[in-house]
């Protein structure tokens, strides 16, 4: 494991970190909004990895197995949102929630 | 065996540019799960052939098919049968097709190397893994069990349509 490897590795992550902020910043669509998020949390995971090899302990992939839980849950809440805001405004758009009342 | 990890990377970028410019969300979805793939392929060269598989099972397993499962339900009016029609054209998937063969050429080639010599680092396995996760954070694990009841009682809870109570003598119906 040299130290290329590590520092490609974390640019890979912001890479793809960028990737997901961006995508989060440029569409209104929520399921693509909700995508990016997970685009984001799994860059995350990727630095843990990265880290967790560079110093052979197993902490990096510890660290990722709860992002990964984080994110199943976070995903499920996300959808039941998804699904009551089309339910009441009949649209994914996420501009039209700005009117959400109680 | 550096190639293969910036091999690995470039799809994983590329299929993730494709995620975001993507305007149907189930192309979207297919390049995604492409992307997650690239990653897992990146984990395992990395050195963490148990994170590699929980990525494929949990991500492109359990939270795109989640996700797909919405996009069902929510029966969006544009997408209609004739629409379905043209989604099965060769330009939907062959992009994802061809990087999915790059990392799959790939992962014969590393299989071909035999045992672990496909890999950069030192292997975590997943013995040191399980006596982390049930030493020293404990503690964590607990709280995600926790967290995920609270994701499975918020999602009910939300998810939930309120009954709509209708009187026959105090509300007129709509026939």
């Amino acid at each position: 494991m040299n130290e290329i490897q590590v520092t490609s590795g974390l640019l890979l992550a912001a890479a793809l970190f960028m990737l997901g902020l961006i995508g989060v910043l440029i569409r209104r669509n929520i399921i693509f909004m909700l995508v990016c998020v997970e685009i984001m949390l799994n860059s995350a995971g990727l630095a843990f990895i990265v880290a967790g090899s560079k110093w052979t302990q197993p902490d990096g992939q510890v660290m990722f197995i709860f992002i990964l839980t984080m994110a199943a849950a976070e995903v499920s809440v996300g959808l039941a949102l998804i699904l009551q805001i089309h339910h009441q405004l009949k649209t994914l758009d996420g501009d039209a929630a700005n009117s959400m009342r109680g | 065996m550096q190639l293969t990890f910036y091999i690995a990377g470039a799809v994983a970028i590329i299929s993730t540019i494709m995620v975001i410019t993507r305007f149907n969300v189930i192309h979207a979805l297919l390049y995604l799960v492409v992307s997650f793939m690239a990653l897992a392929v990146v984990f395992f060269i990395l050195g963490a052939p148990f994170a590699a598989a929980l990525e494929i099972i949990i991500y492109a397993g359990a939270i795109v098919v989640l996700i797909i499962f919405v996009i069902m339900m929510l029966n969006l009016k544009e997408e209609a049968v004739d629409q379905e029609k043209k989604w099965l054209t060769p330009d939907v998937y062959v992009g994802p097709a061809i990087l999915t063969i790059i990392l799959l050429s790939e992962l014969i080639y590393i299989i071909s190397l035999g045992g672990a010599s496909g890999v950069v680092g030192q292997v975590v396995d997943v013995k040191d893994v399980g006596k982390s996760l049930y030493g020293p954070y404990i503690l964590g694990v607990e709280l995600s069990g926790m967290l995920l009841m609270a994701g499975i009682v918020g999602a009910y809870h939300l998810g939930r349509k309120k009954k709509k109570v209708v009187h026959r003598f105090l509300e007129k119906i709509e026939e």
